[in-house]
């Protein structure tokens, strides 16, 4: 089943005569990670904005977890949508409402009324989910950026999304807060069956994968497989896009007569492929 | 222009009970000409540290020269003295492009060349402006654009041209690819080459991204917890992989392979730089096989 389908769906700012999106059509499959890439103002961030029903398309459908986003805008059903596609923005610093991250992560819940029981069983998940029971009446000012974006997706957790959107969300992180973020949200997906979507710019990140969509001036220039996508080079090339490092890498071996072959994506793989050439039998 | 610290030391919210060292004892000298990396947590010093370099802190203890501009604690910097060390020290902070203002690039980029020299004539103003539009790679028909109708890399670029428009001698960076998509950012490391010019101007950049340092720095400075922990050159610096990993960092994949071969005794001595390490490994491969 479809967590998420796009049908000819075409967004226009208010007073802009170009589509940001120009009939985009595409579905992300339920409980699957994928990436989404594609230069800076490709629309990736605006599309992300059509899953949230925080935009609706001016031509075309959205439908997220089987509902329509226009229909569901005329009969209020909006925030249902909203509640079940959680974002998870860029900047650590600006996402937290509460000054302790216990309060923080409850905001969400509280605000939407769930009895408080579930409020209990809701923040115990969230925190455990993400790793931040031992900070969580800390003050979330005192905390790393890996840390803080951690609590931010405890906020959204706390929700009950079934979908979780991370747009450049470890872009300001340092290389063990990218690490930490990026561990929790694999989790969410293998354990917990959450449909994780993560717009961003590091090629590494879309190595592991299930799907990789690239966009390019607000239309669909490739899905598949992170593998389809890197074997590429002249659509990397034409959508500002790179190989990831140990990609590069291999690709620099093969040029200068070290045959490590198509197909290697991460360190893992090419130390693994060196290994097997520089072996003395 | 060399810049040399000696036991910098800053508090910040100081006898308060909010106190926060950010700085503690800092060490440290960029060579001129240096193409200077600086990498640390988050939280490490990095930022309080560079916003020394040009006096938007001023020395609370230690010392800091900066060429021969001597900015330590009791020493007169009128007015004159910090204007003329900020047109010498370009600062580009984290996302720049947040701070363009003007309803046109020209204006934008012209405004800092205007108050670092607000004797010059319009013509020079002129000169200097497209000057550093075509240094940062953009072409001439962007002047008259706003700021606002360009993309993500391109406002990046303009808010450069707008430090590079006094003729810095010292420019430095706070994370000046972050949030740049790959080409961006490639267009944008070849600009710092560019302007670094094999030495003629010192670079600074402060980075989490270790690939990129390794391939692009002569040097690296590490912070931690406000202090500089290791120094020197990026093969020295990334050798220390078990002590970067408790700081939060991280090595080059070419580091990680390069640990992963040499436990295997299938060699050693793998250089850094990614077009090196592939020449070492052909040659090993081809050493194999005759």
């Amino acid at each position: 089943m479809n967590a998420i389908e796009f049908t000819n769906a075409t967004y226009r700012y208010p007073g802009d005569d170009a589509p940001v999106l120009n009939s985009l059509s595409f579905s992300i499959r339920q409980g699957s990670f994928s990436v989404v890439l594609g230069r800076n103002g490709s629309g990736k961030s605006t599309a992300a904005k059509l899953i949230n029903a925080l935009i609706l398309p001016n031509e075309g459908n959205v439908v997220v977890l089987g509902k329509d986003t226009v229909r569901a805008a005329d009969g209020d059903l909006l925030f249902e949508i909203r509640k079940s596609a959680g974002m998870v923005f860029q900047n650590p610093d600006n996402q937290q409402i509460a000054s302790i991250v216990e309060d923080d992560v409850v905001f969400g819940p509280e605000n939407v009324g769930m009895p408080r029981e579930e409020i209990a069983e809701r923040i115990a998940f969230a925190l455990e989910a993400t790793g931040t029971e031992q900070f969580r009446h800390a003050q979330v000012s005192r905390l790393s950026g890996g840390q803080k974006q951690r609590v931010a997706i405890a906020g959204v957790l706390a929700l009950r999304p079934e979908i979780v959107i991370l747009d450049e969300s470890t872009s300001m992180l340092d290389p063990k807060g990218r690490r930490e973020v990026l561990d929790v949200i694999r989790k969410l997906q293998k354990e917990h069956g959450i449909t994780v979507i993560d717009i961003t710019h590091y090629m590494d990140e879309a190595t592991d994968a299930d799907e990789a969509f690239v966009l390019r001036n607000g239309e669909l220039a490739f899905a598949g497989t992170p593998k389809e996508l890197f074997a590429r080079t002249d659509l990397l090339r034409a959508c500002g896009l790179e190989l990831p490092r140990a990609a590069e890498l291999a690709k620099k071996l093969n040029e200068n007569g070290v045959p490590v072959g198509d197909g290697i994506l991460t360190t893992e793989e090419l130390t693994e492929k060196l290994c097997e050439l520089l072996q003395t039998d | 222009m060399r810049i040399v610290a000696d036991g910098l030391t800053f508090t910040y919210n100081r006898k308060t009970k909010f106190a926060k060292k950010a700085l503690d004892d800092v060490t440290l000298t960029i060579r001129e000409g240096s193409f200077f990396g600086i990498i640390g947590h988050t939280g490490s010093g990095k930022s309080t540290f560079i916003q020394h370099l040009n006096g938007l802190i001023p020395v609370e203890s230690g010392t800091l020269t900066v060429g021969d501009l001597d900015l330590s604690k009791g020493k007169k910097t009128d007015k004159k003295g910090l204007r003329a060390l900020r047109a010498k020290i370009g600062m580009v902070f984290q996302y720049p492009e947040y701070q363009l203002f003007a309803t046109t690039v020209y204006e934008d980029v012209a405004f800092g060349y205007h108050n670092f020299f607000p004797e010059k004539s319009k013509e020079e103003e002129r000169a200097a402006v497209f000057a550093a539009l075509r240094t940062v790679g953009l072409d001439d028909s962007v002047a008259d654009k706003s700021p606002f109708d360009l993309s993500g890399g391109q406002k990046r670029r303009v808010a450069i041209a707008g430090v590079l428009v006094s003729d810095p001698e010292v420019l430095v960076l706070d994370e000046p690819v972050a949030g740049l998509d790959p080409a961006g950012k490639n267009e944008l490391m070849a600009l710092l080459h560019r302007i670094h010019d094999g030495g003629k101007k010192t670079v600074v950049v402060v980075s989490h991204d270790m690939d990129d340092v390794a391939e692009n720095c002569d040097a690296l400075a590490v912070f931690s917890e406000g202090r500089v922990v290791m120094t020197g050159t990026p093969e020295e610096v990334f050798s220390r992989r078990k002590e970067l990993e408790e700081l939060r960092l991280d090595v080059p994949v070419t580091r990680k392979i390069a640990d992963a071969l040499a436990e295997k005794g299938l060699g050693n001595a793998f250089p850094l730089r990614s077009d090196d390490f592939v020449r070492k490994v052909a040659q090993l491969y081809r050493g194999k096989r005759v």
